[in-house]
C-alpha cells in the first residue's frame, strides 16, 4: 500500500524527475561532436555556454560534456549558443 | 470597547480588514471600491495597520500578489469591482486551486459594455465557478462582521472568500455600525496557519503539472492527479457550509450579532409566498413582504447569504412550505434566466414538491429598486401562482 497524498494543494519536493520524464516531449535531439567542442579539445573547463544556457539544467559541464536525454526537451538553445556549432539538432524520427 | 459609528459600507469593510490584522494588501482602485482601497492605504501609511500595501498596475497583478503573499504565510486582503474582478478571473481560479485563504471584497457593480459604474451583481455571479466562497451582505454592519468571519472561514477550510456588497447602495451609503473590540476580534480570529509552510528548509514545487493519472513521486508517495485535487476543492466547499454556519454562531456568541450563516429568513413562519434574493435586494424585499402582508398576502423573505457553497439543505427547509417562490436578482445568465433562479429550481427538484418558481430581474446597472415595485411585481404573478402555472417568462422589473 502506497502512502496517500495528504497535501491540500498540489505540490512535490524539488527532486529530479518530479515533473515526469520530460525527455519524451522531444522531437529534436541534440547530438554532440566532441571533436568540435572547445572544452573537450582544450582538455580544460572553458566555454560551457550549453551548460549555462540550458533552461532545464540537463547539461553536465564535464570533459566531455553530457546531456541527460531522459529530461532534455529538445529546445535547441544549446545548439544555438554553441560557438563552434558542436551541437546539432537531429530529428528523432530520422535518427 | 465596542462603539457605534456612522460609516459607509467601504469604511465598514476597511475596519473589518484592519481588525482582522491583515499583513499584505494589494489592490487596484476601481469605482465603487476605490474608497476601500484608499482607506487601507491610509491605514498602512499612518502606521495604524502594520501591513505592506503593494501598489499594482492591474487587478490581475493584485490577485497575483495576494496569492504569493498568502503562500508564504501572510494574511492578505484585496478588493475590486466589475471589470476589475473580471480581469482577475484567471487568478481567482489559481487562488482557489492553490487553496489559499485570501479574503476579497467585491463591491458589486454592473459589467461593461455599455459602461456603467452603478450596482448590480453580474460581476461576482460571473465568478461562480472559480472555487471561491461567496457571501452577500445586506447592510454595512454585516459587511464589517463578514470580513472578520471570512478570514476564520477561509483559514479553516483553505478556500478563498469573496465578501460581496452592493456598490453605492451599501458602499457609499452611511449607516450606524458597531465597531467590535480589537482584542475580542484577535481572540475570535487566531493567527493564520498556512496548509504548507514554504521555507528554504522545506522547499516545495507548488502547483506542478498534474497529469490525468495518479503518479508516484520520488519519495514513493502516490500523488493525486488533477482530478483528485479538484475533488478535494469540491469537498472543502461542501464542508464550508457547516463552517460558515458555525462561524456565524460563534461570532454571535462573542459579539451578539448573528447574520444568519448561509441564509436568513424574514417572516417565513406562516408565509405562502417566498421572495428570494441576495444582498441589498433581499433586504429591500423584506419591506416588500411587509407591504404584501398589509394587503393580506402572507409573504416572507429568504435571503441567500452564501451563494457558494450553495446552501441546498437550508433552502429546501426554508422553502418547503411555500406555495409560490419568487426569485429577485440583479444579474442574469444571458440566453436563459437569472442564475439564482435556476439553482433554486435545481435544489427544489429533489424535494418532489412543485411549487411554481418565477424569476424577476431587477436593478441592473443601478436602476433604483423600490420595495413597492417588488411588491407590485410579486402581485402581478399571483394569478398564475393560484392557477399553479409551473413556468412564467422571466420578468424584467421596471424596464422598458
Amino acid at each position: 500500500m502506497k502512502k496517500k497524498d495528504t497535501n491540500v494543494a498540489a505540490m512535490c519536493g524539488p527532486q529530479i524527475g518530479e515533473g515526469g520524464k520530460t525527455g519524451d516531449w522531444r522531437s529534436l535531439r541534440p547530438v554532440i561532436s566532441h571533436e568540435r567542442c572547445i572544452p573537450f579539445q582544450k582538455k580544460k573547463s572553458a566555454c560551457f555556454l550549453c551548460w549555462l544556457y540550458c533552461p532545464e539544467g540537463v547539461v553536465k559541464a564535464g570533459l566531455p560534456i553530457e546531456i541527460n536525454l531522459e529530461y532534455c526537451k529538445g529546445c535547441g538553445i544549446c545548439a544555438e549558443e554553441c560557438p563552434p556549432k558542436a551541437i546539432l539538432m537531429v530529428r528523432e524520427d530520422k535518427s | 470597547m465596542s462603539r457605534v459609528q456612522i460609516m459607509t459600507g467601504n469604511q465598514a469593510a476597511a475596519i473589518g480588514a484592519v481588525l482582522s490584522g491583515v499583513q499584505v494588501v494589494a489592490a487596484y482602485p476601481i469605482t465603487p471600491q476605490s474608497q476601500l482601497a484608499e482607506i487601507m492605504s491610509q491605514n498602512v501609511e499612518s502606521g495604524k495597520l502594520h501591513a505592506e500595501y503593494v501598489r499594482v498596475e492591474s487587478e490581475h497583478s493584485a490577485m497575483t500578489v495576494c496569492i504569493s503573499a498568502s503562500t508564504v504565510g501572510a494574511r492578505v486582503f484585496t478588493a475590486t469591482s466589475a471589470n476589475g474582478l473580471l480581469y482577475m478571473h484567471e487568478q481567482l481560479h489559481w487562488a482557489a486551486g492553490s487553496r489559499l485563504p485570501i479574503v476579497m471584497c467585491c463591491v458589486n457593480r454592473g459589467v461593461g459594455a455599455p459602461w456603467t459604474i452603478f450596482n448590480d451583481q453580474q460581476d461576482s455571479l460571473a465568478q461562480r465557478d472559480t472555487g471561491w466562497i461567496q457571501i452577500y451582505c445586506r447592510n454595512n454592519q454585516e459587511i464589517l462582521d463578514s470580513v472578520i468571519q471570512a478570514y476564520r472561514i477561509a483559514e479553516t477550510v483553505y478556500v478563498p472568500v469573496m465578501v460581496c456588497y452592493d456598490g453605492f447602495v451599501l458602499s457609499h451609503t452611511m449607516m450606524p455600525v458597531e465597531v467590535p473590540d480589537a482584542d475580542k476580534v484577535r481572540a475570535f480570529l487566531p493567527p493564520y496557519v498556512p496548509h504548507t509552510v514554504l521555507s528554504p528548509e522545506n522547499p516545495k514545487n507548488l502547483n506542478p503539472v498534474l497529469f490525468p493519472w495518479k503518479r508516484e513521486d520520488t519519495e514513493g508517495v502516490l500523488c493525486d492527479g488533477y482530478m483528485e485535487m479538484r475533488c478535494k476543492l469540491q469537498t472543502a466547499l461542501d464542508r464550508s457550509r457547516e463552517v460558515i454556519a458555525g462561524t456565524s454562531r460563534s461570532f454571535a456568541d462573542v459579539f451578539g450579532r448573528d447574520h444568519g450563516g448561509v441564509l436568513w429568513e424574514y417572516r417565513t413562519d406562516d408565509a405562502e409566498i417566498m421572495l428570494v434574493g441576495m444582498g441589498s435586494l433581499a433586504s429591500e424585499a423584506t419591506m416588500a413582504a411587509d407591504l404584501l402582508r398589509s394587503e393580506g398576502i402572507r409573504a416572507g423573505v429568504v435571503g441567500i447569504r452564501a451563494f457558494r457553497p450553495f446552501p441546498k439543505e437550508d433552502i429546501r427547509r426554508a422553502l418547503q412550505k411555500a406555495k409560490g417562490i419568487l426569485i429577485f436578482e440583479k444579474s442574469i445568465s444571458y440566453g436563459f434566466e437569472g442564475g439564482l433562479c435556476s439553482e433554486i429550481k435545481a435544489v427544489m427538484y429533489a424535494t418532489g414538491k412543485r411549487a411554481p418558481i418565477y424569476n424577476f430581474i431587477a436593478g441592473l446597472g443601478g436602476r433604483d429598486v423600490k420595495s413597492g415595485e417588488l411588491a407590485e411585481a410579486a402581485k402581478s404573478s399571483l394569478a398564475e401562482l393560484e392557477a399553479g402555472k409551473p413556468e412564467r417568462p422571466t420578468e424584467w422589473v421596471n424596464c422598458g
